[in-house]
């Protein structure tokens, strides 16, 4: 850790830091001990007596007609309890989180390969497996769309800086996938010169493949019918409200009927905010009266999530010939599959944030989201802004060599900064250190070159494959910076719920926190303890069972939970402690100004005052509950893009060193270097974590991770042929992390969980670029690529 | 089928098993054991490791029968109830533990790696985990938690049981 160079507001100094287990604390996470010993139950270890289980049978056609489905054989099968299509479901036939738009089970047409068609509840998985192979589905195939650019009418690049363009009537006239038309929406940015000139142009095309977000859990929960005619759903998940709201619908029932608890979550990463077993699972507890598990094997969970959308892009940027940005044109296309899921606001985040962290004076973005015959595409981590910062750090390279131009020079030379206005017209009001982000980097040791010394295989790229050894390897270094929206954006009533009791429990003073806030592996049911322990003073604090019983927290994702779940568990710990102040005074008659809460007691540091919570409360309780919001965004212009959209933007910063053999294409990351600035740490440990893991997964877009899909079709799911970062993919990291407070923020903290995942990729294909001299516009690069063979 | 095997220790019969089930499903769904892993049920990600007859292998790969009468260790007898192995102390300590899903399996490689090499270099670390895939921590922080799992084994003093 660095040291912070601002101090951050608010925490009381004498709570936090090491040892504390307050905010600012290696904290243990309170789930760790249940971890290493087995024993924490996920979505997929649930069990119940007499449970069914039930599977999912898919459409294999990525556009087909259903001329109609027979599930006779299938419920003839000894063992089946039931077998449900779409006519049984009682309620809307067709959820999703934007828009409404995707079946529950397939109505007339399947859109994808991988659409759910039908299920079956078996006493044996096995036994469910074998019938929904019985039920015979009658297709009428179809020729599936399956380019974005291709389903709005726009074959060429023709339209790119055309404002004019009437993509909506295009889509229209070939709205065969959906009845208003194949875009999902169109972002425009334009601020400055509609027609600006510059000394030195670069154009660009490049192309990010889909990615997967590849957490190890998979999808899986417990429905279990209740007494009372609703049910009982266990599930592992992002977002339980909007998963509540959502079965709701489904099922006809009302939100009291449907109860959610969130089960143990194997990692999220944003693949869990679509509804996936959430709704099947309760209808086939509903029909059979009993509790019924899923669990997707990881061939179904490549088809039972939505991935992060493929982009083609195309960008010019014009600058000065001493490397002044003059101005920004592109076109982004986000190809969003077969449903909505959430690229309205992917497209938002790519459309809003598409040119990067830089001030450029004359900007015009085209952003859109496409219906196709592909997977649905819809979160993943660093939404809609990784494949953007693949396009303008890329871009940012290449003007850096037009002009020659060191291109951390380039960068610093435009960087935002605290003060700067962004594309969008809002000025960003809290510190934005994207240049020191960057020399920071610049000033770290560059590792050993490679062949120093005696070689070893393990160090080459080919490892020990013994393809080398060092003939034909180059090494290059990359860099690239990036910044990314914190919480939900475009004036969404962003909140969070938390409810917060203080009692007495065996003679120790406990605090309860209880919030609906997804727990997926990043930390914050420790980030929740941390906050009570320095807000009341206590050292022993539970964290609730998260379930719908209190109000909704928002979802896990967009990097918000720290900042707003933390935010309203911090308020409802203020009224708390500001009760408990309350009956000190009361009890020594008088007010005293200082009165605080800090080892289980309530004490002054002026006057000789401590009085035990313990003897304060007895028997007592003192709860309370609050809705927590950030200060508000607002909505866009349609036709312009300016607006206060985005609350908070994280930034960070990397560096590459690869060593590529140019003969075979294969490329060793010797060292990923990271700078970010996270406002205030709350658990320094879990900071450091959330980047070496977002780091992994840029990297692997970078060089490894592609669904590949051809005709519509999914070529590769399963972990034998979609291949994600492994120990020996990844290499030694330095991080450095930034502490500038944000002053609109709890405690100063930024949200951290994306920025890493946004900008390591560019820097590791910068690095290959300047190893091999070659442009490689589309990640991730393939050996081929290199090769060129 | 009737399947008979010691599992941490314990002799365990489980009847009406079915051929197709593998080790891993008996395990977690008729044994009361859900401490094994299933990211991937095909042998590629490492969550499922356990010991059979002391060598670790992927619970998924191993049909049922194939355990018959054999010892069959996993993550839930690397320690004794209300005590933790060294390895699992160090995978909590060094903040290896996110999600948690991939943990198990980690757990049992790591256990078998150190007990192979005492105090393994970074790269024989890799090479030997190099089947145990993490989605979450960039694996840094697991090598982190091997050298320290390491250190603390090999001085008598911090040690615990091996």
């Amino acid at each position: 850790m660095s040291t912070p160079t601002r101090t951050p507001t608010g925490a009381p100094e004498h709570l936090t830091g090491p040892g504390s287990g307050g905010v600012g604390d290696d904290a243990q996470r309170p789930d760790g001990v249940l971890k290493v010993r087995g024993e924490f139950a996920y979505g997929s270890d649930l069990w119940m007596a007499d449970m069914l289980w039930g599977v999912t049978l898919r459409s294999p056609h990525p556009y087909a007609r259903i001329r109609s489905v027979d599930t006779s054989a299938a419920l003839a099968t000894p063992g089946v309890s039931a077998v449900l299509t779409s006519d049984d479901v009682p309620g809307e036939k067709v959820y999703g989180l934007e828009l409404a738009d995707q079946p529950v089970l397939a109505l007339d047409v399947v859109r994808y390969q991988g659409e759910p068609v039908a299920l079956v509840a078996a006493d044996h998985p096995e036994t469910a497996r074998l019938a929904a192979g019985r039920i015979h589905v009658d297709y009428d195939v179809l020729e599936p769309v399956t380019d974005a650019r291709t389903a709005l009418g726009h074959p060429t690049w023709n339209q790119v800086h055309d404002s004019t363009a009437e993509v909506t009537e295009l889509s229209r006239e070939s709205a065969h996938l959906h009845p208003e038309g194949n875009l999902v929406r169109h972002l425009k940015v334009r601020t400055g010169d509609p027609a600006p000139t510059a000394d030195v142009v670069v154009v660009g095309e490049y192309e990010v493949g889909m990615q997967d977000q590849a957490f190890l859990g998979p999808e899986a929960g417990l429905a279990v019918p209740a007494e009372d005619g609703g049910v009982e759903l266990h599930v592992a998940t992002q977002w339980l409200h909007v998963d509540q709201k959502q079965i709701c619908a489904a099922l006809a029932l009302p939100p009291e009927q449907v109860r959610l608890t969130l089960a143990g979550v194997g990692g999220a990463f944003g693949g869990r905010e679509d509804l996936s077993m959430h709704v099947h699972a309760c209808l086939l507890a509903l029909r059979t009266g009993r509790p019924v598990k899923m669990s997707y094997n990881r061939e179904e969970s490549f088809f039972g999530h939505v991935h992060r959308h493929p982009a083609t892009m195309r960008y010019e940027h014009g600058a000065t010939r001493d490397g002044e940005l003059v101005y920004v044109k592109a076109a982004i296309y986000f190809d969003g599959g077969a449903y909505a899921s959430s690229t309205p606001a992917v497209v938002g985040n790519g459309g809003t944030m598409g040119i990067g962290p830089y001030v450029v004076p004359n900007v015009h973005v085209d952003c859109y989201g496409a219906y196709t015959n592909n997977p649905p595409c819809g979160a993943m981590r660093g939404f809609g802004s990784v494949q953007t910062a693949f396009a303008y750090e890329s871009q940012m390279d290449a003007l850096a060599a037009e002009l020659g131009m060191d291109p951390v020079e380039l960068r610093c030379r435009n960087a935002m900064e605290e003060g700067s206005a962004t594309p969008t017209g809002q000025v960003i009001d809290s510190p934005a250190p994207v240049a020191e982000l960057l020399r920071r980097l610049e000033a770290m040791p560059l590792p050993a070159a490679s062949g120093d010394g005696e070689v070893d295989l393990r160090d080459m790229p080919g490892g020990v494959s013994n393809t080398t050894h060092g003939e034909g390897v180059r090494r290059g270094v990359g860099y690239a910076v990036a910044y990314k929206n914190v919480a939900f954006s475009e004036g969404y009533d962003d909140h969070s719920t938390a409810r917060v009791r203080l009692e007495v429990v065996g003679g120790e003073p406990t605090a309860t926190v209880h919030t609906a806030a997804a727990e997926v592996g990043q930390g914050l049911v420790t980030v929740e303890q941390q906050i009570a322990r320095t807000e009341l003073g206590v050292e022993r604090v539970v964290v609730h069972p998260k379930d719908t019983s209190v109000g909704s927290a928002g979802s896990t994702s967009a990097s918000r939970q720290t900042y707003v779940t933390g935010g309203a568990v911090k308020a409802a710990c203020e009224k708390v402690r500001a009760q408990v102040v309350a009956r000190a005074e009361r009890l020594v008659g008088r007010t005293v100004p200082d009165l605080r809460l800090a080892g289980g007691a309530v004490v002054s540091d002026s006057e000789d005052i401590t009085v035990p919570l313990a003897d304060l409360l007895g028997d007592d309780v003192l709860e309370e509950t609050l809705e927590w919001r950030h200060r508000p965004t607002e909505a866009i212009d349609p036709e312009t893009g300016q607006g206060f959209a985005h609350v908070q933007y994280a930034f960070s910063a990397h560096r590459a060193v690869v060593d590529v053999d140019t003969e075979l294409g294969l490329v060793k990351v010797v060292e990923m270097a990271c700078t970010q600035d996270v406002g205030k740490a709350i658990n320094p440990q879990a900071v450091v974590g959330q980047i070496q893991g977002g780091t992994a997964q840029g990297l692997g877009l970078a060089v490894m991770e592609e669904i590949l899909i051809k005709d519509g079709k999914v070529r590769n799911p399963s972990f034998t042929d979609y291949l994600i970062p492994t120990i020996l993919d990844m290499p030694p990291m330095r991080i450095e992390v930034l502490e500038y407070a944000d002053p609109h923020a709890p405690y100063g903290l930024r949200g951290v969980g994306e920025a890493p995942n946004i900008s390591s990729g560019p820097a590791v294909l910068a690095a290959i670029r300047a190893a091999t001299g070659l442009p490689l516009t589309r990640v991730p690069v393939r050996p081929e690529h290199i090769t060129g063979t | 089928m009737r399947l008979t095997c010691t599992v941490n220790g314990t002799e365990q019969h489980v009847d009406d098993v079915w051929e197709g089930e593998s080790l891993l499903y008996v395990l977690r769904e008729r044994m009361g054991l859900p401490g094994s892993k299933n990211a991937c049920e095909q042998g590629e990600c490492g969550s499922c490791t356990v010991y059979l007859d002391g060598l670790p292998v992927c619970a998924c790969l191993v049909a049922a029968g194939q355990a018959e009468g054999r010892q069959v260790g996993t993550v839930e007898g690397l320690a004794d109830p209300e005590a933790l192995h060294p390895v699992q102390q160090a995978f909590l300590d060094a903040g290896a533990v996110q999600c948690g899903f991939c943990t198990p399996g980690l757990l049992v490689a790591t256990h078998d790696l150190i007990a192979r090499h005492g105090r393994p270099s970074d790269a024989e670390t890799r090479e030997a985990l190099a089947g145990n895939l993490c989605r979450c921590t960039g694996y840094e922080k697991i090598l982190d938690a091997v050298r320290l799992a390491a250190d603390r084994m090999a001085e008598p003093t911090a040690g615990g049981d091996r």
